[in-house]
């Protein structure tokens, strides 16, 4: 079979493939900042190192209490999720009123501490964790191998990514929410408690993340920096899909993804900022975002 | 305020129970700005009251003030004889209070069905949604839309529909006939007539006073954040040259 321009097919699929993994965890990630956007009109810059922290969760719960993969995707997002909750009650929700600056300061500095403090106690070389055992190896696609842990993250990242978006478009919850989303005090003079349920959707935020943090672990190292190194790109994707929509925040999560994956293999150059440039065009284009409503 | 003076000291007439809803000088702020100088009136059970005034008289920000959507707030309101006025909002709803704002506050990221069932029940005895459907039938083919694309008559039946179902008994209408044609008008005037005999309790703030003396039992004149008249239905032909000074019409 005869590659693209010349490239050979198993380099093709095995960057898209990548770029695939790659666009699902910005989607995951990108997900859970457009909800906390919408909800708390917050941009949560703590995200990555919530990511961080799911991902040390799952090595520190294997190498301390011999706890295994499948129980840190549900032990990290619930702790780190509490840690949420912890941090929007405390910090977050005195920042509410102000502009959209502080939120991001505020966040912004508890990240600083929160990878500080994972320098210091693991350094920044990462650690290492090891792929399930029922996960291991791969299949043989004919056009490339497609390995197994990695389809199993693909999957399991947009199954997320669906079930959020159902759960928001398609329930009375979901309902609750976009509506605290538009006119927080109306819902509330309704008898929700509003400051509660901002709480809740913060943690899950954070608890969202920390499961995209599990996922990543056996793929790249566990290191106090994987949150920050992926931040950034993902406040990219968010800007361009639209601040407070979640189907933009997914498909333009994934889109970039493989955008990212094919310009390394044709143009490795322009791969790191690629996805800059698009935001550029974007912004230039459609200032609220590709599936953004106007703010 | 002679007025004011009076009706806090007025007892209870006789052979009438305590009011469902009473406010003795109720003051509150918008920041340093003090929007509110001692309302005070009463609402019956089964009756339908109105706050009367022009443009910034102080009538939506009593409302607001009652549902703890204002910032600083002194006074008394008393709801079946208990104090709410410290309350949160969802705490005041969760009593039995209805509120229908005057932007009408349909969600536009809401289909009209969700918009309908959104309040959450309050009380037990709240309309079910099929009589809400009778009610406001140009609802039912509509319930999918987006709650925003409907006309201001259509969103103003979905406003007032929807706190319907929650059961609570004491509902807070905000203009419900503001910037809507005449035959709508006549309909919510309808609608409210249906609700006081159904039992329901309102508090009704207009600037209509057409609107509001075919359906109230009592009209409060509000002028600069405080009661200045009160004119029972009685007195209201009597009243009419009063009305059009104070509300400048």
């Amino acid at each position: 079979m005869v590659g693209l321009l010349g490239v050979p097919p198993q380099v093709l699929f095995g960057q898209v493939l990548l770029g695939l993994i790659n666009g699902s965890f910005y989607a995951i990630l990108s997900l859970g900042l457009a909800v906390i956007f919408g909800i708390l009109n917050v941009i949560n810059f703590a995200h990555g190192a919530q990511y961080m922290m799911g991902a040390f969760c799952a090595w520190l719960v294997l190498n301390y209490l011999g706890v295994g993969y499948w129980w840190a995707l549900l032990i990290a997002p619930i702790v780190v999720g509490a840690s949420g909750i912890l941090l929007e009650r405390v910090f977050l929700r005195r920042v509410y009123k102000l502009d959209h600056l502080y939120g991001l300061l505020l966040t912004f500095g508890l990240t600083l501490l929160i990878e500080g403090a994972f320098r210091q106690a693991y350094g920044v070389s990462g650690q290492p964790y090891r792929i399930p055992d029922e996960l291991q190896g791969g299949q043989n696609l004919g056009f490339m191998f497609l390995p197994n842990y990695r389809a199993w993250v693909v999957v399991a990242a947009l199954s997320v990514c669906i079930a959020v978006w159902l759960v928001i478009e398609k329930t009375r919850l979901g309902a609750y929410l976009r509506a605290g989303t538009e006119n927080p005090a109306l819902v509330q003079a309704f008898g929700i408690n509003v400051p509660v349920m901002v709480t809740l959707t913060y943690g899950f935020g954070a608890a969202l993340a920390a499961f995209a943090g599990v996922l990543a672990a056996p793929i790249y190292q566990v290191s106090a920096l994987m949150g920050s190194n992926l931040v950034v790109i993902v406040f990219a994707v968010v800007v361009i899909g639209g601040m407070g929509s979640i189907i933009g925040a997914v498909i333009t999560g994934v889109g970039l993804g493989v955008i990212e994956g094919l310009t390394k293999v044709f143009y490795p150059e322009a791969s790191s900022t690629v996805i800059f440039v698009i935001m550029a065009i974007a912004l230039l284009i459609k200032p609220a975002g590709l599936f953004g409503k106007a703010a | 305020m002679a007025l004011t003076e009076a009706l806090a000291d007025r007892p209870a007439p006789r052979g009438v129970a305590q009011p469902l809803l009473e406010v003795r000088d109720l003051h509150a702020f918008y920041g340093e700005s003090h929007i509110l100088h001692g309302m005070a009136f009463d609402v019956g059970a089964g009756e339908v009251v109105t706050l009367l005034g022009r443009n910034g008289a102080g009538k939506t920000t009593t409302i607001k003030a009652m549902l703890g959507m204002v910032g600083r707030r002194t006074g008394t309101v008393r709801f079946e004889g208990r104090d709410i006025l410290g309350l949160p909002s969802h705490r005041v709803a969760r009593l039995g209070i209805a509120y229908c704002p005057e932007e009408r506050g349909i969600f536009s990221s809401l289909t009209v069905e969700e918009n309908l069932l959104l309040p959450p029940v309050v009380k037990a005895g709240g309309m079910p949604v099929a009589d809400i459907y009778k009610l406001f039938p140009n609802l039912v083919e509509r319930k999918r839309s987006q709650g925003t694309k409907l006309s201001g008559g259509e969103q103003q039946m979905l406003a007032i529909g929807r706190i319907l179902r929650t059961g609570a008994r004491l509902l807070l209408l905000d203009e419900p006939t503001e910037g809507l044609a005449p035959v709508i008008v006549e309909q919510i005037g309808r609608i409210v007539a249906h609700l006081k005999e159904a039992g329901f309790t309102i508090l009704l703030v207009e600037q209509n006073f057409r609107f509001a003396s075919t359906v109230a039992d009592r009209h409060y004149v509000v002028e600069n954040g405080r009661v200045i008249d009160v004119i029972p239905r009685a007195d209201l032909e009597a009243s009419i040259d009063k009305l059009h000074r104070y509300l400048g019409v």
